[in-house]
């Protein structure tokens, strides 16, 4: 996990949820951040645009912390430019 | 004013088995699922294949070329489906009854599909938008066609909550009928959800199943949107029997109720104080009731929730009570999902017949009930409910009685 990617994917959670981006930190679970599931569905458009990938629903129905959701992008992004 | 019992005496629907009642009937009474590829948008626009399209339906058939393109397809369904309800109840509205009679229908989206082409059209195409658009878009253009087809007069409205709106509907005229407001109404609610920007929208809220709609099993993946009408004629139970009319049933009772939560996520509390409402408006106690239509839209949070609100409300009685969602086989039409399913419910009590919850897998220990999975099953039962929760909160509930 590049620390450029973390960044990015904390900006995105941080300016959908309106909160200050340093308390988007790699451990947090989305339960701390008091994301609940439309907030996910938000963040995840927010993803897909900032990243240009498509998120498949299987896929995001599993992530529920921020290390999870880089690592999800981290695959994502790796598919797109091999 | 008086407390009258309020009977239906015509139904008419335009579904994915076709444009009318009887095959809408026929094909949920088998358990056969109307789920199929999508057809009505390319294909690739969204991540979800299937959908419950009424695929049959031929605008040219039922209206002439002019009058259809002064139609949207949700208000061309409206008038589809009220003139097999008006036809089959053999109610004439006419003279002084035009003035006491009343249209409500319900609608979540209105006209979604011509919102889009104009849309497009505007941004992409040609940079203009037709002067048709907003007579077209209106939510309430298929209950304003209904009252001009029919010369109704009376009250003629629209209501839109989401995915309850034709339970609301439905409980409006039924009240208006039972309390002498109106001798006679048409009552029901359309939608035609398949637009591609709409359907965008859907897949973007990640609740639309990638395969089939299978609610209350495990492994269930979401919703499946469906498309269509269904229109009921209300009566005085009286008046109707004095003519000699068919009585599919009976409305006994409405409930509603508001979660005052989330914007998308159902809480169980709001959705048991609509059926005790609505079982409460009827005189009817739980364990009077044998079979409760459910909201059932086969998504996580529906039907965990549903069914936790169904256990409060009925008690010990909900091990005994059959509870089945049609919309494994008819889809979620949204705004006309509780017309639909007003149909299913007075045809399952009428015809001694249970309508199953179609697409089950396996038994979620969180849904625990006796959802009629996969065959329809025969039962006697006099008081049936009908569920609708829309997003934003709002519930609706319907007490059906077998006539």
């Amino acid at each position: 996990m590049s620390e450029d990617l973390i960044a990015r994917v904390a900006a995105v959670i941080a300016k959908t949820q309106k909160i200050p981006p340093e308390s988007v930190t790699i451990d947090k679970t989305f339960a701390e951040l008091k994301i609940d599931s439309l907030d996910g569905i938000n963040i995840l458009f927010a993803l897909e645009s900032e990243f240009d990938v498509d998120i498949p629903d299987e896929a995001a129905r599993e992530i529920k912390t921020v290390r999870e959701m880089v690592e999800g992008i981290e695959k994502l992004v790796a598919v797109k430019n091999p | 004013m008086s407390i009258r019992r309020v009977a239906v005496t015509g139904i008419g629907v335009v579904s994915p088995f076709g444009d009318t009642f009887g095959e809408f009937w026929t094909g949920i009474a088998s358990g056969i699922s109307a789920i199929r590829p999508m057809t009505l948008v390319k294909e690739g626009t969204v991540r979800f294949p299937n959908a419950a399209e009424a695929a049959a339906f031929s605008p040219l058939s039922h209206f002439d070329e002019k009058d259809a393109g002064f139609l949207d397809r949700f208000a061309q369904f409206a008038a589809v489906a009220a003139r097999e309800a008006v036809a089959s109840s053999g109610l004439n509205i006419d003279g002084a009854l035009r003035e006491r009679c009343a249209v409500v229908t319900g609608s979540s989206a209105g006209g979604q599909i011509t919102k889009d082409e104009n849309f497009h059209s505007l941004y992409a195409l040609n940079g203009r938008v037709s002067p048709l658009t907003i007579p077209l878009v209106m939510d309430n253009a298929g209950a304003s066609r209904i009252s001009q087809e029919f010369g109704v007069r009376g009250p003629v409205y629209t209501v839109s909550t989401a995915c309850s709106s034709s339970n609301h509907s439905i409980g409006q005229a039924f009240w208006m009928v039972r309390n002498g407001v109106v001798d006679a109404a048409i009552a029901g609610g359309s939608e035609a959800p398949f637009a591609p920007g709409f359907l965008k929208a859907w897949e973007a809220m990640r609740v639309v199943s990638s395969d089939t709609c299978r609610p209350f099993s495990l492994g269930r993946r979401g919703l499946i949107l469906g498309e269509g009408a269904a229109m009921l004629v209300l009566e005085p139970l009286e008046s109707a029997r004095a003519r000699g009319a068919q009585v599919w049933g009976e409305i006994a009772g409405f409930g509603m109720s508001s979660d005052a939560h989330h914007l998308t996520q159902p809480l169980a509390e709001g959705a048991a104080l609509a059926m005790r409402n609505a079982l409460s408006d009827a005189g009817v106690a739980p364990e009077a009731v044998g079979y409760v239509n459910a909201h059932g839209t086969g998504t996580q949070a529906n039907d965990a929730t549903e069914a936790q609100a169904i256990r409060a409300v009925f008690g010990a009685h909900a091990g005994r009570v059959l509870v089945s969602s049609t919309k494994s086989m008819h889809g979620h039409a949204l705004g006309a999902a509780g017309a639909l399913e007003a149909a299913a419910t007075l045809a399952a009590l009428r015809g001694g017949l249970i309508p199953p919850t179609a697409n089950f897998v396996e038994p979620d220990p969180d849904c625990d009930l006796d959802v009629v999975p996969n065959h329809s099953r025969p039962a006697e039962i006099e008081y049936a409910l009908s569920n609708s929760f829309a997003f934003g909160g709002l519930n609706a509930v319907l007490v059906f009685r077998r006539a």
